[in-house]
C-alpha cells in the first residue's frame, strides 16, 4: 500500500495533480451552488416583501370568474 | 433533409426561450450530474488502480488522466464561449450571452489544471516547470483570454453590453485555438505530439485510452452540470434586477 501511494517516487506530483484538480473542480461547483442558492433565497424574500404582485395575480383570477 | 434540418433548429430556437430552457436544464441536470459521478468514479479507478505504468515514465503518467481531459476541456469550453458569442452578435439571443458568460469561469479553471497539472508533470520528466515553448505559451494566452473575457464581460453598468463587448473579445481570441492545437507539429516544442487522434489508430495502449476517454467524459458532464447551475443563477439575477427596477419605479 505503502509503495502504491510513493506512486514510484513521483508521489508529489501525481497526487498533487489529483488534489488540485479535485481542489479547482470542487470550488467550481460548490461556488456555482451557492451562489444559485443565495439568489433563489433572494428572489424569495423579494416577492414575500412585494405583496402588489400577488394581488395582481389575485385580480386576475377575480376577473377570469 | 431539410424538413429534419428545420425542425431541428426550430426546437434550438425553442431552448433559446429562457422559460423553456430552464424546464429543459431542470429535466436534464440529475442525469448529468448521476453520469458524471459514474464516470468520474469509473475513470479515477482505471486512472489510479487499473491503468499500467508508462515503461518510460513510470507511475507519473497517471497525471495524464487529469492533465490531457483538461487540456481538452479548456479548448472545448473556449469553442462553446465563441460559438455562444457569435449567435450574441448575429442572432441576440440573450441565452446565448447567459451561456458565453457561464462558460467563462469553467473553463477558466480547465485551462488553469492543464497548466498546473503539466507543471506538475513537466518537473519530473522535463526536469523543468515552465519552458516557453509554442504550447505552454499559447495555452498560457488562453487562459489570459478567458481572463480577459470575464473583466470586460463585467466591466460594464449594462450586462448585456458587457457580453457584447466580451463576445467580440471572445471571436478574435478564436485565432488561438488552432495555433495551440498544431503548435506541437508547426513547432519543435519539448511538448510532445497528441496521442489521441481521431484518424488513425492511436498510439496509445487501450489499457491507457478507456481511462483517458471515461475522464473525458466525466469532465464535460461536470462543464454541463457546472453551466446549468450557473445560467439559472444568471437567469435569476436578471430577474431580480428587473424586480429592483420595478421596486424603484413602483416608489
Amino acid at each position: 500500500m505503502s509503495g502504491y501511494l510513493a506512486m514510484g517516487g513521483y508521489a508529489l506530483y501525481v497526487w498533487g495533480s489529483y488534489a488540485l484538480t479535485a481542489l479547482v473542480l470542487g470550488l467550481l461547483f460548490f461556488g456555482a451552488r451557492q451562489g444559485l442558492k443565495r439568489r433563489e433565497r433572494e428572489l424569495d424574500s423579494l416577492r414575500a416583501l412585494a405583496p402588489h404582485r400577488r394581488q395582481r395575480a389575485g385580480s386576475k383570477k377575480g376577473e377570469s370568474t | 433533409m431539410t424538413d429534419t434540418t428545420t425542425a431541428r433548429s426550430a426546437n434550438l430556437h425553442r431552448l433559446a426561450n429562457p422559460g423553456r430552457f430552464l424546464r429543459f436544464a431542470d429535466r436534464i441536470y440529475p442525469w448529468c450530474f448521476g453520469t458524471m459521478l459514474l464516470a468520474l468514479t469509473a475513470g479515477l479507478v482505471g486512472a489510479l488502480a487499473l491503468s499500467p505504468a508508462d515503461y518510460q515514465q513510470g507511475q507519473s503518467v497517471r497525471i495524464m488522466y487529469v492533465h490531457v481531459p483538461a487540456a481538452w476541456m479548456a479548448l472545448f469550453v473556449y469553442l462553446n464561449l465563441a460559438l455562444a458569442s457569435a449567435s450574441l452578435l448575429i442572432w441576440r439571443h440573450p441565452l446565448a450571452g447567459v451561456a458565453a458568460q457561464a462558460s467563462a469561469p469553467i473553463g477558466a479553471a480547465f485551462t488553469f489544471l492543464a497548466l498546473a497539472t503539466g507543471s506538475l508533470w513537466g518537473k519530473p520528466m522535463w526536469g523543468t516547470w515552465w519552458v516557453w515553448d509554442a504550447r505552454l505559451t499559447s495555452v498560457l494566452i488562453l487562459f489570459f483570454l478567458y481572463l480577459g473575457y470575464m473583466a470586460l464581460s463585467n466591466a460594464f453598468e449594462n450586462e448585456e453590453r458587457g457580453r457584447r463587448a466580451g463576445a467580440v473579445l471572445a471571436l478574435v481570441g478564436v485565432v488561438n485555438l488552432p495555433i495551440i492545437k498544431f503548435s506541437v507539429d508547426w513547432w519543435n516544442t519539448l511538448h510532445q505530439p497528441a496521442s489521441v487522434s481521431r484518424i488513425g489508430t492511436p498510439a496509445i495502449h487501450s489499457s491507457m485510452l478507456w481511462p483517458l476517454l471515461v475522464m473525458a467524459l466525466a469532465f464535460t458532464l461536470f462543464y454541463v452540470v457546472v453551466l446549468i447551475l450557473r445560467m439559472r443563477s444568471e437567469l435569476l439575477a436578471a430577474r431580480l434586477r428587473a424586480l429592483g427596477r420595478l421596486a424603484v419605479e413602483g416608489r
